[in-house]
C-alpha cells in the first residue's frame, strides 16, 4: 500500500490503523479463535481415530515377511532373467537362509505370505525347511528338486521374486477375487475360491433391500406422526424412540427369541395350526433373520429425518390440490411426495451407510448365508490372521462409505444432521 | 478460552490409568482359555490350588481360539496375556511365526511314579513352544427324544434319509472335511492321505454338499449343547467335554456317537514377551503335574496327557474319556502338521463354499 | 392425520381405516420385540417361549430367578460396573471436547467448516469393524489395548459426533448478542461461557452427553477387540452370552437395559420441552 498520510480520507480504527486493515485483522483473529476452539477435538480425533485407521489400512500394502526372511536370496533373484531354473547361487543362498537359526522364527511368516500368492506354498516351505537343514553341501539345486520337484519350476521362483517386494497391492487384488500369476499378470482366482465379490454384492444388495424396506415402513408412520395432533403424535413417537434408544444387542436378542425354531412366532403359528409341529419355519440363522433384524434396528434412522421433513410441509398444499380437483392419489404424487424427497434421501443414505458396515446382527443371527462383508473382515482379523487382506477389504468398504458420506454432505449437508 | 479446566481432564485421565494399573498388580498372571464348563474345570483343578499354594493371583480370560490377540500383542511389543490354552495346530503355527516363548520342557516335574516328564507325556503332546494338558475329542451327539432311528456311525450323520433334520457343525474346515471323507467310506488312517490330494478335497466338499442345506453352523464350544437343547438341531458335532457337562450335570437326554471321533490335544503356550514369565512358567509346571491333570478330568471328561495320571482319574469318569477303550474304536487323530500346512487354503475354500 | 373429512367417499373411508391398520402393524413391528421379551424374563422355566402356565397367568409360572442370577453372578455385576465407569468417563470427555468444538463450529467465521465437521463426525460414519480393527492395532502398539484407558478413549471418539451435532444444533438458535452483552458488562469469556452460554445450551449439551453415554453403553464391536476380561462391559458380556448360551438371564439383563432406555428417553423428552421453552424465551 502506498504511503498513508493523516488526511488521505481513509477511515481509521482507534489505534490509527486503517479500518479495512483492522477489520481484516479482526476477521483473521475471529477465524483463528473459532478454529482454536475446535483444535482439541480435532487433534483428539486425528490422533485416536483417523491415524489408527490410516495405519491399519497401510497394512494392506505392506508385505515385508519374505524380504526379511530371505534378504540375500531376494536380492539375487532381482537379477535373475526369469527363464528356466535359477542358478545354483540362488539355491545355495536360499538353503543358507533357511538353515540360519536366526531365521527360525521368520520362516513361518514368510511361508504364510507366499501361501497368499500360491496355495500350497506354506507346506512346500515347511517341508523344505525341515529337510534342507540336513543337506550339508551342494549342489543345492539337486537337493531342492529332490525334496520337491516344484523347486525346479520357473514359476516357484517367480513367486518368491514377486513376494520379495515389501510393498504390494496384491491384497486388493485378493479382495476382488483376483490374483497375480507368477509372471505378474492379473488373473481371476479359481472359482472355488471366489468369495469377496459375492460378499460385497450381497452386502450392497442387503443394504439396498433394508433401505427400501425402511422407506416402505417409515413413510406411512412418519406421515401419520406428522399429521396427527401433537399430543397423540408425541405419544406414538415413543414407539419409534424406544427401539432407537434400546441396546442393539437387546433388540437382536429379542428377534432370536421371536424367530427361532422353537420361538414365539413359530409357537403361535403351530398353535393356530398354520404350520405343523415338525415343519416349523426357519426364520433365523439365515438371510431372513439378518434382514428382519436389520430393518427393525435401522427403521428409526429413517423415521426421524422423514418425520422432521414432513412436519414442515404445510397441510394446505394437499387441501389446495384437492380443491383444485386433483384426486387424492394425484395430489399425493404431485404435491406431497416431491416435498418429502429430501427426507427420504437423507434417511436412505444414513440407513444405507449404517447397513453396509453392519457386523453384530449378521454375526449373531446370520447363520451361513446371512454373513456380510464386515463379518469376513472380522474373520481375517481374528481367525485367519491375514491382516493384509482384512485391511484391503476394510479399505474398499471404507472407500464406499466415504463416497456415500460425501454424497450425503452434498445432498443434505453434514451440518444439518439431526438426532432424535 | 476453555470450558473445562485442563486439570480436571488430567485427573479423569489419571483416575482411568489408576484403574488399569491397579488391575495389574504384581504376580497376577492372565490365563486365557475357552470359557464355560472347560474353564471351570481348569479353575478348580489348576487355578485354585495354585493360588492357594503361591498366593499369586490369576486373571482368567475367555477367548474363541486362534492366534489374533497373541500375534497383535507380540507384534506390538505389549503382551498382556501370560498363558493361552491353544489347539495343537495353533501352537505349531505360533511357534513357527516366532510369537511364542520356548517352553522349558526339561524342567517339567516327573510323574508321581517317577517317570521322567518326556516319557510320561503321551507322544506328541510336548512341543518346542507348548506343553500339552488334555486330550479332547470332537464327536457328535443327538437328542434321544427327537430321533426315530438312533445313529451309530459317522456315516449316519450325513444320512438325511435315515435321520432327517438339521445338523450342527463347527464353522471351520477342520474335522468337517475328515468326517465327510470317513462318512464317504475312507478309512480313518487314510483320511489325511486322501485329503492331501485335490480329488480328495473335492470328494470331501461333495459329501458336505449333500447336507449343506440342513446344517446350522456353530462357533463357540458352548453353542452345540444349547442348539440341541433348544431343538434347533437333531444332532450336532460338539466337544465331548461339553456334552459330558450337558448329559451328566444338566441331565439332558443326549447320547454321544463315538464312531469317527477326531481327537486332538490342548496345550499351554506363552506369548513371546510375557511380563510374568517366571510366575506363568511356575503355573505351567504346577498345572501339568500328574495330580493336577488327573484332577481336572474329575470335572470334565477330557483325558489327561500324562500316562501317570490315567490311573488317578476317578472310576466314575473313566467311561466318559475319549480314550476309554469302548469309545476309542474308530478314532482319528487330528493331524496338526496337515492343518498347519493346508489350514489356510482349506479354510479359504471352506468359506467360499459356505458363502456360495 | 386429522379426522376423516365429512366429504370423504367410501373409498376414502376404506383407505383411511386401512392406513391406520397398516400404521398400527408397523408400530407393532417396532415395539413388539421389545415388549415380548419382558414377560419371558420372568419365566420360571429356562425356556424362551410362553409356557401354558404363563399364559394362564399362574403365579408359580413366574419367578425372579433370572434376576437373582444376575445378582449372584460376579461377572454380570462387574460388567455393569465397567459399563458405568467407561460410559461416564467417555461421556465426560466427549461432552467436554464436543461442546468446545461445537462453540467454534457454530461461529459464522469458522474456516474450513465442512471439512472439519466432516472429520469430526467421521467416527459415526466409519463402519465399526474398521474402527475396531484400527484401534486394536494402534492401542496394542501403545499398550492401551485391554485397559480401561484404551476403551474409554475409543468410546470417547465414538461419542463426540453426537455431542457436536446436538450442541451445534442448539447453538444455531442461540442469540449471539447475549455474548456481546455479557462481555460489554465486563464478564470474562470464561464467566460468559459458564453463566450465559452453558445454561442456555445445556439441553443440547445434556442430550449430546446422553447420546454419547448410550453409544458407549451399547457399544460391542470395539469392546470385542479392545476390552480384556477385566474391562468387559455389559454388551460384551451379553455378546458372549448370546453366542454361547442364551439363558433367560440374558433376557433379564435385556429387560433391565430396556428400563434404562425408558429412563433415558424420558430424560430426553424433559430436555426437549425445556429447550423449546428456552428457545421460546429467546428473542428469535
Amino acid at each position: 500500500m502506498a504511503a498513508i498520510t493523516e488526511n488521505d480520507g481513509l477511515m481509521r480504527a482507534a489505534d490509527g490503523t486503517p479500518l479495512k486493515q483492522a477489520l481484516a485483522r479482526a476477521t483473521r483473529m475471529n477465524k483463528a479463535r473459532a478454529f482454536l476452539l475446535t483444535t482439541p477435538l480435532l487433534a483428539f480425533i486425528l490422533v485416536t481415530f483417523i491415524l489408527p485407521i490410516g495405519m491399519m489400512l497401510f497394512r494392506s500394502i505392506e508385505a515385508p515377511e519374505v524380504s526379511e526372511a530371505f534378504p540375500k536370496t531376494v536380492a539375487i533373484l532381482e537379477q535373475w532373467d526369469g527363464v528356466g531354473q535359477p542358478s545354483e547361487e540362488i539355491y545355495a543362498s536360499l538353503a543358507a537362509e533357511m538353515a540360519d537359526p536366526e531365521n527360525r522364527f521368520k520362516l513361518g511368516k514368510a511361508g504364510t505370505r507366499l501361501n497368499y500368492i500360491e496355495s500350497g506354498f506354506r507346506s512346500l516351505m515347511n517341508k523344505t525347511v525341515r529337510r534342507i537343514k540336513r543337506v550339508d553341501a551342494g549342489p543345492y539345486k539337486e537337493a531342492f528338486i529332490k525334496i520337491d520337484k516344484r523347486w525346479g519350476e520357473t514359476d516357484t521362483w517367480k513367486i518368491i521374486r514377486l513376494a520379495g517386494d515389501p510393498y504390494t497391492y496384491r491384497a486388493y487384488l485378493n479382495a476382488l477375487d483376483l490374483t497375480q500369476a507368477p509372471d505378474g499378470n492379473i488373473v481371476a482366482q479359481p472359482e472355488i475360491k471366489q468369495i469377496y465379490v459375492t460378499l460385497f454384492e450381497r452386502t450392497i444388495f442387503v443394504s439396498i433391500g433394508v433401505t427400501i424396506a425402511c422407506i416402505a415402513l417409515a413413510y406411512p408412520i412418519s406421515y401419520l406422526l406428522a399429521t396427527l395432533p401433537s399430543g397423540t403424535s408425541n405419544l406414538l413417537m415413543i414407539f419409534v424412540l424406544l427401539p432407537f434408544w434400546t441396546s442393539l444387542l437387546v433388540r437382536t436378542t429379542s428377534w432370536i427369541v421371536l424367530l427361532q425354531t422353537n420361538g414365539v412366532i413359530n409357537d403361535i403359528l403351530v398353535s393356530l395350526g398354520i404350520v405343523g409341529t415338525d415343519d416349523r419355519i426357519q426364520m433365523i440363522y439365515n438371510m431372513t433373520g439378518t434382514f428382519i433384524a436389520m430393518t427393525h434396528i435401522l427403521l428409526p434412522f429413517m423415521v426421524l429425518p422423514l418425520y422432521s421433513v414432513m412436519k414442515t410441509i404445510p397441510r394446505d398444499h394437499m387441501r389446495a390440490a384437492r380443491s383444485l380437483g386433483a384426486n387424492p392419489a394425484i395430489a399425493f404424487g404431485r404435491i406431497y411426495l416431491p416435498q418429502t424427497i429430501p427426507g427420504v434421501g437423507a434417511g436412505s443414505i444414513l440407513v444405507f451407510i449404517l447397513a453396509i458396515g453392519y457386523y453384530i446382527t449378521p454375526a449373531l443371527v446370520g447363520g451361513q448365508d446371512g454373513q456380510l462383508i464386515s463379518n469376513i473382515i472380522e474373520y481375517h482379523m481374528k481367525k485367519s490372521l491375514n491382516w493384509s487382506l482384512a485391511a484391503a477389504l476394510g479399505g474398499i468398504l471404507l472407500a464406499g462409505v466415504l463416497a456415500l458420506y460425501w454424497l450425503y454432505n452434498r445432498i443434505v449437508g453434514i451440518s444439518n444432521m439431526k438426532l432424535g | 478460552m476453555s470450558a473445562i479446566k485442563p486439570s480436571r481432564l488430567l485427573i479423569a485421565g489419571l483416575a482411568a490409568i489408576g484403574l488399569t494399573t491397579a488391575a495389574q498388580a504384581a504376580d497376577t498372571i492372565t490365563v486365557v482359555s475357552w470359557g464355560g464348563a472347560y474353564t471351570n474345570s481348569q479353575v478348580k483343578a489348576y487355578h485354585e490350588p495354585w493360588i492357594a499354594k503361591t498366593g499369586n493371583k490369576i486373571n482368567s480370560e475367555d477367548y474363541n481360539g486362534g492366534l489374533a490377540e497373541v500375534r497383535a500383542q507380540v507384534e506390538a511389543g505389549n503382551v498382556t496375556w501370560d498363558l493361552v490354552d491353544v489347539e495343537l495346530a495353533d501352537a505349531v503355527r505360533g511357534c513357527d511365526e516366532g510369537i511364542l516363548e520356548p517352553m522349558p520342557l526339561g524342567e517339567l516335574p516327573a510323574g508321581t511314579d517317577g517317570t521322567a516328564a518326556k516319557d510320561d507325556f503321551i507322544a506328541g503332546t510336548l512341543h518346542e513352544c507348548a506343553v500339552g494338558q488334555i486330550v479332547w475329542s470332537t464327536v457328535y451327539s443327538y437328542d434321544t427324544t427327537k430321533v426315530a432311528t438312533k445313529p451309530t456311525t459317522i456315516a449316519d450323520f450325513f444320512d438325511l434319509k435315515k435321520i432327517p433334520g438339521k445338523r450342527g457343525l463347527r464353522k471351520t474346515a477342520k474335522v468337517n472335511l475328515e468326517w465327510a471323507l470317513m462318512a464317504d467310506g475312507v478309512a480313518a488312517d487314510k483320511v489325511y492321505e486322501v485329503l492331501a490330494t485335490p480329488a480328495g478335497i473335492d470328494r470331501a466338499f461333495a459329501k458336505l454338499d449333500t447336507i449343506k442345506n440342513d446344517v446350522v453352523w456353530w462357533e463357540a464350544g458352548a453353542q452345540p449343547p444349547q442348539l440341541l437343547a433348544d431343538g434347533e438341531v437333531v444332532m450336532t458335532s460338539a466337544y465331548n467335554g461339553r456334552l459330558f457337562n450337558a448329559i451328566v450335570n444338566e441331565k439332558k437326554p443326549f447320547d454321544i456317537v463315538w464312531d469317527g471321533q477326531v481327537w486332538d490335544i490342548d496345550l499351554w503356550v506363552m506369548p513371546k514377551g510375557s511380563k510374568n514369565k517366571a510366575a506363568a512358567m511356575d503355573f505351567v509346571k504346577f498345572a501339568t503335574d500328574t495330580e493336577r491333570l488327573a484332577d481336572q478330568a474329575n470335572y470334565i471328561s477330557y483325558g489327561p496327557v500324562r500316562k501317570s495320571s490315567f490311573a488317578k482319574v476317578a472310576p466314575a469318569m473313566q467311561p466318559h474319556m475319549p480314550t476309554a477303550p469302548v469309545n476309542f474304536k474308530n478314532p482319528l487323530q487330528n493331524d496338526f502338521g496337515f492343518w498347519a500346512d493346508y489350514g489356510d487354503e482349506l479354510n479359504e475354500r471352506f468359506n467360499a463354499w459356505l458363502a456360495g | 392425520m386429522a379426522a376423516l373429512p365429512s366429504y370423504a367417499g367410501p373409498l376414502e373411508r376404506f383407505w383411511y381405516y386401512a392406513f391406520r391398520v397398516l400404521c398400527g402393524s408397523i408400530f407393532l413391528f417396532l415395539i413388539a420385540p421389545i415388549i415380548v421379551m419382558i414377560p419371558l424374563s420372568f419365566n420360571a422355566e429356562p425356556y424362551f417361549t410362553f409356557t401354558p402356565e404363563m399364559l394362564a397367568l399362574k403365579p408359580e409360572a413366574f419367578s425372579m430367578r433370572w434376576y437373582q442370577d444376575i445378582l449372584d453372578n460376579e461377572q454380570w455385576l462387574h460388567s455393569m460396573k465397567n459399563s458405568f465407569i467407561v460410559g461416564a468417563a467417555a461421556t465426560f470427555l466427549a461432552t467436554s471436547l464436543g461442546t468446545i468444538a461445537a462453540l467454534g463450529l457454530s461461529r459464522s467465521d469458522m474456516p474450513y467448516r465442512t471439512l472439519i465437521m466432516g472429520l469430526l463426525l467421521s467416527p459415526m460414519i466409519v463402519p465399526l469393524i474398521i474402527t475396531a480393527a484400527g484401534l486394536f492395532f494402534f492401542y496394542s502398539s501403545i499398550g492401551l489395548a485391554q485397559t480401561y484407558t484404551g476403551l474409554i478413549l475409543a468410546h470417547t471418539a465414538l461419542g463426540t459426533p453426537f455431542v457436536v451435532i446436538t450442541v451445534t444444533a442448539t447453538l444455531s438458535g442461540f442469540d449471539r448478542n447475549l455474548i456481546r452483552a455479557s462481555s460489554s458488562l465486563g464478564a470474562s469469556p470464561q464467566r460468559t461461557f459458564f453463566k450465559v452460554i452453558l445454561p442456555l445450551i445445556s439441553p443440547g449439551v445434556i442430550s449430546g452427553g446422553l447420546f454419547a453415554f448410550v453409544t458407549s453403553f451399547d457399544e460391542v464391536v470395539v469392546a470385542l477387540f479392545l476390552a480384556g476380561f477385566e474391562q468387559r462391559t455389559v454388551p460384551r458380556q451379553m455378546w458372549a452370552g448370546i453366542r454361547e448360551q442364551i439363558s433367560p438371564t440374558i433376557l433379564a439383563v435385556a429387560t433391565i437395559l430396556v428400563g434404562i432406555s425408558i429412563l433415558l428417553l424420558a430424560t430426553m423428552e424433559v430436555l426437549r420441552r425445556r429447550s423449546e421453552r428456552l428457545r421460546g424465551l429467546s428473542p428469535n
